[in-house]
C-alpha cells in the first residue's frame, strides 16, 4: 500500500502536479491552478449577476419569441403575465405553447419586499436591482458581460496553452468505453475514490465541455445577436439563430441549462464533500479518499 | 456523518443568508454613484467596440421584404402629444408647420411638409428594436438626414445632431419633460438615416410619431425621436435637460443604444 501511493506520487508528478501526504494519511493533490481558481470565482459572481440582471432586462417584455420580430400582438413561445380579476387579487401565469399554469404567489403576482402585491413577471429576490428598473438592469448585465467575456476568453486561452483542457478535460477511450459505468456510478451517487477520483469523470468532462465550449459562448453570441449595431455588422449572425427574436429565445433558454448545471453542480459538491471540494477551489489542494476495500472482492 | 449533515445544512443557510445580502448590497451599490460610474464604464466599450466595426464601413441595417412587416406595430412612449398647439398642428394637417434646422450650421433652414417629400427620399422597411426586448418591422419613408445637413452646412466644430421633439413624457408645464435625443455624426450621415414622413406608405401617424421623426436603424427604438419640431448641431449636449444627451439617457439609459 506505501509503495502503491509512492508511485503514486510519482505519477502525479510526472503529470506536472504537486502531491503530499497529511498526518491522518490522506493524500493531497494540488488540483486547481490559482489561475483557473481565480477564473473560476470570477466566473461564478458574473453568470449570478448576469442571471439576476437578465431576468430584470426580461420583465420588461415577459414574453418570448421565434423569428425576426415579435411583440405583445405577435404570438409567443412563454409569456408570464398577471391577470386583474373583477373580484379578489390578480392571478400570475405562465404561459408555454398552448398550456398555462398558475404561478400566483412566485411569477407574474408576487408580493414585493414591502409586502405589496406586484405583477412583475420575475420576483424581486432573483432580479437586480430588486425593484423594477430596466436602465439599471441594462447597466449591470453590460459590465458584467464584459467581465463574464473577458475572464471567458482568458480561462479558455489559458486552458489550451497550460494542456488543462487536453490533459484534463479530454475523454479518453478508456472513459469512452466506461460511460455506463459512469452513468451507474452517477445514478447511485457513488463517489471516486483513490486513483480514480483524481481524474474528472466522463460525465464530468462531458459536462464541463458542454459548458465551457457550448452553453457559455451561446450565451455572449445570442446576446450579441440581439444588438441592431452588432447585426448590421454581421447579418449572418441573427440568420443563423432564423432572426433576433429567436437568439433572445435561445438566450433565455441556455441561461436556463446554466442554472440547470449550476444546481447538479453545487448538489455534487455538497455530496462528494463540501470542505475537501471548497479547498481545492480556494487552495488548490484535493484530498483524495484512499481505496475503499471491499470484503468479499478482490477487484483493484 | 451526522456531523457533516449539519455542516451541510449550515452551509446552506449560510448560502441563502449569503443570497439575501447580495440582494440588499446590489440595490445599495446600484444607488452608489462611484459604482454606477463603474458599470457605465461599459457603454464606453459597447461604444468604442461597435465602432470598431460599425465606422470604417458604415454597413447597413437589413432590409426587409413588404410580407415581413407586422401587423401590429406597437407605438411606445408618447401616442399623442398633449398641448394646443400640437392639436393645432394635427387638425390643419402640419400644413404650416416647419421643421427648424439650426445650431451650429452656417445656413439656418426650415422646411415645410410638402417641401421636405419633394426632396429625394429614401424608402426602406427595416426591424425596429424596443429596449424592453420586443421587436417589429416596419416600412420606413423619408428624407436622408445627410441631405438636410448638407443643405445647411455644419460648422467644423458640430459634432452631435440633437432632436427637439413636440412629446412631454411628463407633461411638464416648464418644458423640462420634452423629450428630445441626440446621435453623433457617423450615426447622422449613415446612408438609413432618414426623418421620416411615412410608415408602412401612409402619412406618418400621430401615435408613430407625426409629422416626422428620426430612423437611426443601427440603435434601439428610443434613440427614433418621434414628433420632431427642431433639429440642431451642437458641439456637447451637457447643458441640454440633465445633460446626458436624451430624455431616456436623462433618466439612466444609455446613450449609445446600438446593444
Amino acid at each position: 500500500m506505501a509503495l502503491d501511493i509512492a508511485d503514486q506520487n510519482i505519477a502525479e508528478e510526472a503529470r506536472g502536479r504537486a502531491a503530499r501526504k497529511t498526518g491522518s494519511g490522506k493524500e493531497l493533490i494540488y488540483r486547481h491552478t490559482l489561475f483557473v481558481r481565480l477564473a473560476h470565482w470570477i466566473n461564478l459572481l458574473c453568470v449570478v449577476l448576469l442571471l439576476m440582471s437578465g431576468l430584470q432586462i426580461f420583465n420588461a417584455h415577459p414574453m418570448l419569441h421565434w423569428g425576426i420580430k415579435g411583440d405583445e400582438a405577435d404570438p409567443s413561445l412563454l409569456s408570464i403575465y398577471a391577470e386583474d380579476q373583477v373580484e379578489g387579487p390578480p392571478i400570475g401565469w405562465v404561459q408555454i405553447g398552448d398550456r398555462k399554469f398558475d404561478t400566483t404567489g412566485v411569477l407574474g403576482v408576487f408580493r414585493d419586499r414591502d409586502g405589496f402585491l406586484s405583477g412583475r413577471a420575475f420576483p424581486w429576490w432573483i432580479t437586480v436591482p430588486s425593484y423594477q428598473s430596466l436602465a439599471e438592469g441594462r447597466r449591470w448585465h453590460f459590465f458584467f458581460a464584459w467581465l463574464f467575456a473577458l475572464n471567458g476568453l482568458a480561462f479558455v486561452i489559458y486552458g489550451f496553452a497550460a494542456r488543462h483542457f487536453q490533459r484534463d478535460l479530454a475523454p479518453t477511450r478508456f472513459d469512452i468505453r466506461n460511460i455506463g459505468r459512469s452513468i451507474l456510478d452517477h445514478l447511485k451517487l457513488k463517489h471516486a475514490r483513490g486513483e480514480a477520483a483524481k481524474r474528472y469523470n466522463v460525465l464530468q468532462k462531458l459536462t464541463y465541455i458542454a459548458v465551457i465550449f457550448v452553453l457559455l459562448p451561446l450565451m455572449i453570441v445570442t446576446g450579441l445577436t440581439m444588438s441592431p449595431g452588432v447585426d448590421s455588422a454581421a447579418p449572418w449572425l441573427p440568420e443563423i439563430f432564423t432572426g433576433r427574436q429567436s437568439a433572445r429565445t435561445i438566450h433565455f433558454v441556455t441561461a436556463t441549462l446554466i442554472v440547470l448545471f449550476v444546481f447538479v453542480h453545487i448538489l455534487e459538491v455538497l455530496l462528494s464533500g463540501f470542505f475537501n471540494e471548497m479547498r481545492s477551489m480556494i487552495t488548490g489542494w484535493f484530498a483524495v479518499r484512499p481505496e475503499k476495500i471491499e470484503p468479499g472482492r478482490s477487484e483493484p | 456523518m451526522t456531523r457533516e449533515l449539519i455542516t451541510r445544512r449550515a452551509a446552506l443557510v449560510g448560502a441563502m443568508g449569503a443570497g439575501g445580502l447580495i440582494l440588499s448590497g446590489c440595490d445599495r451599490l446600484s444607488q452608489n454613484q462611484t459604482f454606477q460610474r463603474m458599470l457605465e464604464g461599459a457603454e464606453k466599450l459597447n461604444l468604442t467596440g461597435q465602432r470598431l466595426v460599425l465606422n470604417s464601413s458604415q454597413p447597413l441595417a437589413r432590409e426587409y421584404q413588404l410580407s415581413d412587416i407586422s401587423r401590429v406595430f406597437k407605438a411606445n412612449g408618447t401616442v399623442r402629444p398633449e398641448g394646443d398647439e400640437y392639436r393645432r398642428l394635427v387638425l390643419t394637417e402640419f400644413s404650416d408647420w416647419k421643421l427648424q434646422i439650426g445650431g451650429l450650421v452656417k445656413k439656418p433652414l426650415a422646411f415645410s411638409l410638402a417641401e421636405l417629400k419633394a426632396m429625394p427620399s429614401r424608402t426602406q422597411i427595416t426591424r425596429h428594436d424596443c429596449v424592453e426586448g420586443w421587436s417589429a418591422i416596419g416600412q420606413w419613408t423619408g428624407v436622408l438626414l445627410s441631405h438636410l445637413l448638407a443643405q445647411a452646412e455644419l460648422m467644423p466644430n458640430a459634432r452631435y445632431i440633437v432632436f427637439r421633439c413636440a412629446d412631454d413624457l411628463l407633461n411638464s408645464q416648464d418644458g423640462s419633460g420634452l423629450y428630445y435625443e441626440s446621435i453623433d455624426l457617423v450615426d447622422a450621415f449613415h446612408p438609413q438615416t432618414i426623418m421620416a414622413y411615412a410608415m408602412n406608405g401612409q402619412a406618418l401617424p400621430v401615435p408613430h410619431g407625426a409629422p416626422i421623426r428620426l430612423r437611426v436603424e443601427r440603435q434601439l427604438g428610443y434613440k427614433m425621436a418621434k414628433y420632431v419640431m427642431r433639429i440642431e448641431a451642437v458641439a456637447e449636449f451637457s447643458k441640454i435637460g440633465f445633460g446626458k444627451g436624451g430624455f431616456w439617457e436623462d433618466r439612466g439609459y444609455e446613450w449609445y443604444a446600438g446593444i
